[in-house]
């Protein structure tokens, strides 16, 4: 601002030109970037991504694809509620949320497919779809390892955010541990997604206690969807066997060592929300295949359709 | 004064209970990065005030814009009003000599 003093011209400040505005100093020059924000970093950036010794390739990939299916089946499922949430700003912050989990599944897809690129389903030659998007779009529902508690129906927004808050919670005590994996690639993605995961449990934990504490209609419906959601919460704590083997192999994490911890945080929220702990059985498998064995409800085969539909009339597409 | 009182004006928020069919209205002001001030960007409906900030913060800071977050009710700031901007604003317009113009800055002097 030294060229202010100039004493023939006096020219007053221009007070939009002091003050500005906290999006000025964003832009790296070019202003049609505004939109997109700054400092964006590369989760990847400068991690070593060779696979580490002792653990089997095909175990590593399988790994990942279940992490990355629970984010990538959670993350559809929440977009569901754009345009439909009960407020503009709960129609926001639902996308953010499903946004944050579509990364961690984009990182995993990646992950998986660079570990063991026969997972990879095979598609046209020359076709420009990355390893990811053809994990994404181009698998059966019988290939996806999610748990089922991420696919089936968003229900009314208690059901969403009882879901969230069980998924959140358990997710992050899971990627709390998986920070320290002997896969440097995981490491990473852990690191990240436990910042975003410590946001959407608090989200849902604020909404879970708005809701109980709320209006008689609220704690009823709030009741309700305690109802529908806990059969499928025992399902993230059971050790499928490549969980069990990757997690003896310093990789990934036994998810039935994070239950206890998890229990802890969901006793705190229904204490202070003044709601009974839920007693509901768990969800049978069937002949004991889960959602990690590829085995679903119809709800995955639905949300399947919707989501792979465009991508696999245009195989050779370039988005 | 009858002993009758009709339908209780709620408190929002004190826990009284009563139902309103909108949320109040908040104003939003975001320091940047690089800002030194927190800077009005908008205004959101949220419950609370703890709603209000995390409602700020997905709807005002989702392209890494902020560092730190303010929030206030609309109705509880003091506006001045359209109808006074001569009498409060034109007064000040031909003194010049109040703006710090004819003195020299060092450069070693940041922000001014």
């Amino acid at each position: 601002m030294t060229d202010h003093v100039e004493p023939a011209s006096h020219p007053a400040p221009d007070p939009s030109d002091a003050h500005g505005s906290v999006y000025d100093g964003l832009l790296g020059g070019d202003p049609s970037h505004w939109a997109f924000g700054t400092d964006f970093e590369d989760p990847l950036a400068g991690v070593d991504t060779t696979i580490p010794e002792g653990v089997d390739a095909r175990d590593l990939a399988t790994y990942c694809l279940m992490l990355a299916d629970d984010a990538l089946i959670a993350s559809q499922r929440l977009s569901q509620w754009t345009s439909r949430a009960p407020d503009l700003e709960e129609d926001i912050a639902l996308a953010n949320i499903a946004l944050d989990l579509l990364g961690q599944a984009r990182l995993l897809l990646a992950r998986a497919a660079a570990a063991d690129p026969t997972l990879v389903p095979a598609l046209p030659e020359g076709s420009p779809v990355p390893p990811e998007d053809a994990l994404a779009f181009f698998r059966e529902s019988g290939e996806f390892r999610n748990v089922r508690l991420v696919e089936t129906d968003n229900g009314d927004f208690a059901v969403t955010i009882v879901k969230l808050l069980v998924l959140a919670t358990a997710r992050l005590a899971l990627l709390e541990r998986l920070a320290s994996s002997s896969d440097h690639v995981l490491a990473a993605v852990a690191a990240k997604g436990v910042k975003e995961l410590t946001y959407h449990r608090d989200y849902a934990g604020r909404w879970f206690l708005t809701l109980a504490r709320g209006t008689e209609e609220s704690r009823r419906r709030l009741e309700a969807a305690l109802a529908v959601v806990w059969p499928l919460q025992a399902e993230l704590f059971a050790t499928h066997e490549v969980e069990r083997r990757v997690a003896a192999a310093g990789v990934g994490v036994d998810p039935a060592t994070t239950a206890d911890d998890v229990a802890v945080v969901l006793a705190q929220v229904f204490a202070v929300s003044g709601v009974e702990q839920p007693t509901q059985a768990a969800l049978a498998g069937v002949q004991g295949r889960q959602g990690r064995d590829g085995l679903h409800t119809e709800a995955l085969s639905l949300l399947l359709a919707e989501m792979q539909v465009v991508a696999r009339a245009h195989p050779m597409g370039r988005w | 004064m009858s002993a009758e009182q009709g339908p209780s004006q709620a408190v929002p928020g004190s826990g009284t209970g009563g139902v309103r069919a909108e949320w109040p209205l908040y104003e939003v002001f975001v320091r940047g990065k690089r800002g030194l001030n927190h800077v009005h960007v908008g205004s959101l409906h949220a419950a609370d005030d703890d709603m209000a900030l995390r409602h700020a913060r997905d709807v005002y800071t989702r392209r890494n814009e902020g560092v730190s977050i303010w929030v206030v009710q609309s109705k509880d700031i003091a506006a001045s009003s359209p109808d006074e901007k001569d009498p409060m604003f034109a007064p000040s317009n031909d003194k010049v000599y109040r703006h710090p113009t004819f003195y020299e800055i060092p450069d070693n002097v940041p922000h001014m």
